[in-house]
């Protein structure tokens, strides 16, 4: 297979920089595996690693700072077929270092290739989350205060299948690289390397020093036994094509007369837990059921299971405009922390509206007409007050008919739930 | 006909569906979940793919990676994440690269209150990106809007190659409505145009009355080269300044010079009103109510404009709606942003604004009072 170095745009780096010797290597290992150029995707960072897309004459695409990942994601989720190859530096790793931690559980087959110069040498050789506590940099003391991490121990930790740290100036390097791209999965190959320009300058690191230290440390030697698994796309195929297809929206009919016209609301004031909302969908699905528009508007704290939860319900005989409420019809008052979170919806009730009020509720003053309700004594849990109090508007004709509302139960509950709704509907108008 | 009760988020989705979306990806974040969840349930059982990124900036990345092999995307949060997706925004419009993002806004700043609407993100959507090129927004007004613009927001990043946002509010996204669904408008579909020349391909040549390049995906059997970085039709980074420039005003002028076609609006009451509502969004269901309430009380003279096109400013459209008004009264659920386009467009005429930023709708009550006692 050929070259696929882009002739006419030939490496720009700094004299003596190990990032030139990667750019080859990699050709050698693409030439190699026989990968012609629209198979792959060089997919670079920024800084002086974001450069590698423009020497190769494969598919391309350079970002912003630290999210190379995220495209390179996106690129084989659609295109699992293709190689596609990360570079990112030592700065990409720490800024985009969510997005690293994300790809090693994820497992997609990906091979990242990080070309670890100890700092950022582009913007004059500030210190990254790679350079060493005794290094001088362009940071002055703050790299001193912080301690340099391990790429290829947290990327074992974080559930990468393969990890291997290698010198950027060895002789193997193409096979290193070779190995980490032939990897099926997730391949992180932390490439130590000098930055001539900046780090060498006031740091000594030679060939040697390098090759010492990486032997001196322990992992980094490619797959880890304990984080194999099958890979990300593959699994995603195999459990999409498991899925059944998804149920079509529920379709309700105009089988009733509408027993209004006009514009109604319906104002729901209960406690999370109490099926508030369940209970204004019923509803409002119960008057769709006769033909009429409606709309449901909530309101609850972002706490689960606590709280007050409130529905707003309109139902109308002509397209809703304005989906708050005007002048509520009915009010149900089905728990403390409801009423007390909309007191001031109760100043303006007109005399012909209704409130329909547990007997544990306090309610403030207004010229509504107001049916207390014991619902302990009706055997009523405080779950089922909702749907028991629309059970009650249905048994005297308002707003919907007690046939309207069992037909929205069945269509919105099936088997065990909907028996159990229907006996709670029994329950609320019996005698 | 049989209706369906659906909230607007979950039209988002179907629409989105309707329109060819075969990859998205977001991070949780209400009032924004229910698209994800409703295109996690929708999209993989139909051969495409859903994500969940590990944060906001992560799932626009997958979005804009998809774009680029060539899949319909589209991504979906709040204020919060549209803050994260910025520099990616950015991205999309320099590097052309077609992208949907909804934005069902919630009130702010910052992390506000994820259960109270507001449209307080509608100036950051537009100015919210590194460099200030022009960008396409479409706010619903309901939930059928929230199917058809999603539709047309695909269409329009599809054809202009850029991020189009949909500007919704958490009282559209998770306020359900009844909704027949085969009377839902179900525009034409319109795919991205491939590059079919016979010359070498240049990912960012474009011919100068379309303004916008052939597309070759990445991973097809051309090499395709895509970047950030300021760039020549080659793709390559370039330096020269009339280069440059070529690709700054063509990227300004794609979208403005052709805004007429995609100005999206309602207008309803007399074409020769005196006093003109304008707003856009949730609050176009309460002016629309004011608007009722006025003629019923007699003043006849008023007539409402709902823009359902943000950005690029329908300058024309504007300004042609405007022409008969002496008076207008521009709505939002903000302190005061578009009216300043508004005011910008229209210096001689008398603009009043009406809005407020307290977690709740604006009454109609509250516009009619402006209208007939302002």
């Amino acid at each position: 297979m050929d070259s696929l170095i882009n002739r006419s745009r030939p490496p720009v780096f700094c004299p003596g920089c190990t990032h030139e010797r990667v750019v080859h290597a990699l050709d050698q290992t693409l030439s190699r595996m026989g990968l012609a150029a629209n198979r792959v995707a060089i997919v670079s960072d920024i800084g002086c690693s974001g450069l590698f897309d423009t020497f190769f004459n494969t598919h391309a695409m350079h970002g912003l700072h630290g999210r190379a990942l995220t495209y390179a994601t996106g690129l084989k989720m659609a295109n699992p077929g293709l190689t596609v190859i990360v570079t990112m530096g030592d700065g990409g790793l720490g800024i985009g270092g969510a997005h690293l931690l994300a790809a090693c559980r994820r497992n997609l087959d990906l091979t990242l290739l990080v070309l670890n110069n100890f700092n950022f040498g582009m913007t004059g050789g500030q210190s990254s989350a790679t350079t060493p506590s005794d290094a001088l940099a362009a940071s002055g003391f703050l790299n001193r205060l912080e301690k340099p991490l391990d790429v290829c121990r947290l990327v074992a930790a974080a559930g990468a299948p393969y990890a291997a740290r290698c010198s950027g100036l060895d002789k193997g390097l193409a096979q290193e690289i070779e190995r980490a791209v032939a990897f099926e999965g997730f391949a992180v190959l932390d490439i130590w390397g000098v930055c001539t320009g900046r780090y060498t300058k006031r740091n000594r690191l030679t060939p040697a020093m390098i090759r010492e230290t990486i032997d001196s440390m322990p992992g980094g030697g490619g797959a880890i036994r304990e984080n194999q698994r099958p890979e990300y796309a593959a699994g995603y195929a195999a459990a999409r094509a498991a899925l059944a297809p998804p149920q079509p929206p529920v379709e309700i009919k105009a089988r009733f007369k509408p027993l209004v016209r006009g514009r109604h609301e319906v104002v729901l004031m209960g406690a999370a837990g109490q099926r508030i909302i369940t209970a204004g969908e019923i509803l409002a699905m119960a008057a769709m059921g006769a033909g009429l528009q409606a709309t449901q508007k909530n309101e609850y704290n972002i706490t689960v299971l606590r709280g007050p939860s409130i529905s707003e319900v309109i139902v109308a005989d002509a397209k809703i405009g304005y989906t708050g409420m005007e002048t509520p019809d009915i009010i149900l008052a089905l728990a403390q922390e409801g009423v007390d979170r909309r007191r001031r919806s109760f100043a303006n009730l007109p005399p012909g509206s209704l409130v329909l009020c547990a007997a544990d509720v306090a309610l403030p003053d207004c010229r509504a007409q107001i049916r207390r309700i014991d619902f302990k004594k009706r055997g009523i849990r405080p779950a089922d007050r909702a749907l028991a109090s629309l059970a009650m508007l249905a048994a005297s004709q308002r707003i919907v008919s007690t046939p309207m509302l069992m037909a929205a139960l069945k269509q919105r509950f099936h088997g065990q739930v909907l028996a159990s709704a229907r006996k709670t509907v029994q329950r609320a108008v019996e005698r | 006909m049989p209706a369906t009760f659906m909230e607007g988020n979950e039209a988002i989705a179907r629409g989105a569906l309707a329109a060819g979306c075969r990859f998205f990806a977001g991070y949780p974040i209400t009032p924004a979940t229910t698209i994800f969840q409703t295109m996690l349930a929708l999209l993989p059982p139909a051969g495409g793919v859903c994500l969940q990124g590990e944060d906001e900036i992560a799932s626009i990345g997958f979005c804009l990676g998809a774009s680029m092999a060539g899949f319909k995307a589209m991504t979906a949060t709040s204020g919060p994440g549209i803050s994260l997706y910025s520099e990616q925004i950015s991205f999309a419009i320099g590097s052309e690269i077609p992208v949907v993002i909804v934005d069902v806004q919630r009130l702010g700043p910052s992390t506000g209150s994820a259960t109270r609407g507001a449209d307080g993100d509608i100036q950051f959507l537009r100015w919210g990106n590194s460099g200030g090129l022009p960008v396409i927004v479409l706010a619903p007004v309901d939930v059928r809007d929230c199917f058809e613009l999603t539709m047309r927001a695909f269409n329009l990043a599809e054809s202009y190659r850029c991020p189009v946002f949909i500007a919704s509010n958490k009282e559209i996204g998770m306020t359900r409505e009844s909704v027949s669904l085969n009377a839902l408008p179900r525009p034409a579909v319109i795919d991205r145009k491939a590059f079919s020349g016979t010359d070498r391909f240049l990912p960012f040549a474009a011919d100068a009355t379309r303004k916008v390049p052939g597309f070759l995906p990445i991973g097809g059997d051309i090499p395709v080269r895509q970047t950030s970085s300021t760039h020549g039709p080659d793709g390559y980074i370039t330096t020269d300044p009339d280069e440059i420039a070529a690709v700054q005003t063509r990227l300004d002028q794609k979208l403005k010079a052709s805004i007429r076609r995609f100005s999206y609006w309602a207008q309803y009451g007399p074409d020769t009103a005196e006093t003109l509502i304008i707003t856009y969004g949730i609050s176009g269901r309460a002016a629309k109510s004011a608007l009722a309430r006025c003629h019923r009380a007699g003043a006849k003279s008023v007539a409402l404009l709902v823009l359902k096109t943000l950005w690029p400013v329908p300058a024309d459209l504007i300004c042609n709606k405007s022409a008969n008004a002496n008076r207008i009264l521009v709505v939002e659920m903000n302190l005061g942003q578009y009216v300043r386009e508004i005011r910008r467009l229209l210096p001689d005429r008398q603009v009043e604004f009406i809005g407020q930023m307290n977690g709740r709708l604006i009454h109609p009550e509250t516009i009619e009072r402006a209208v007939c006692h302002g």
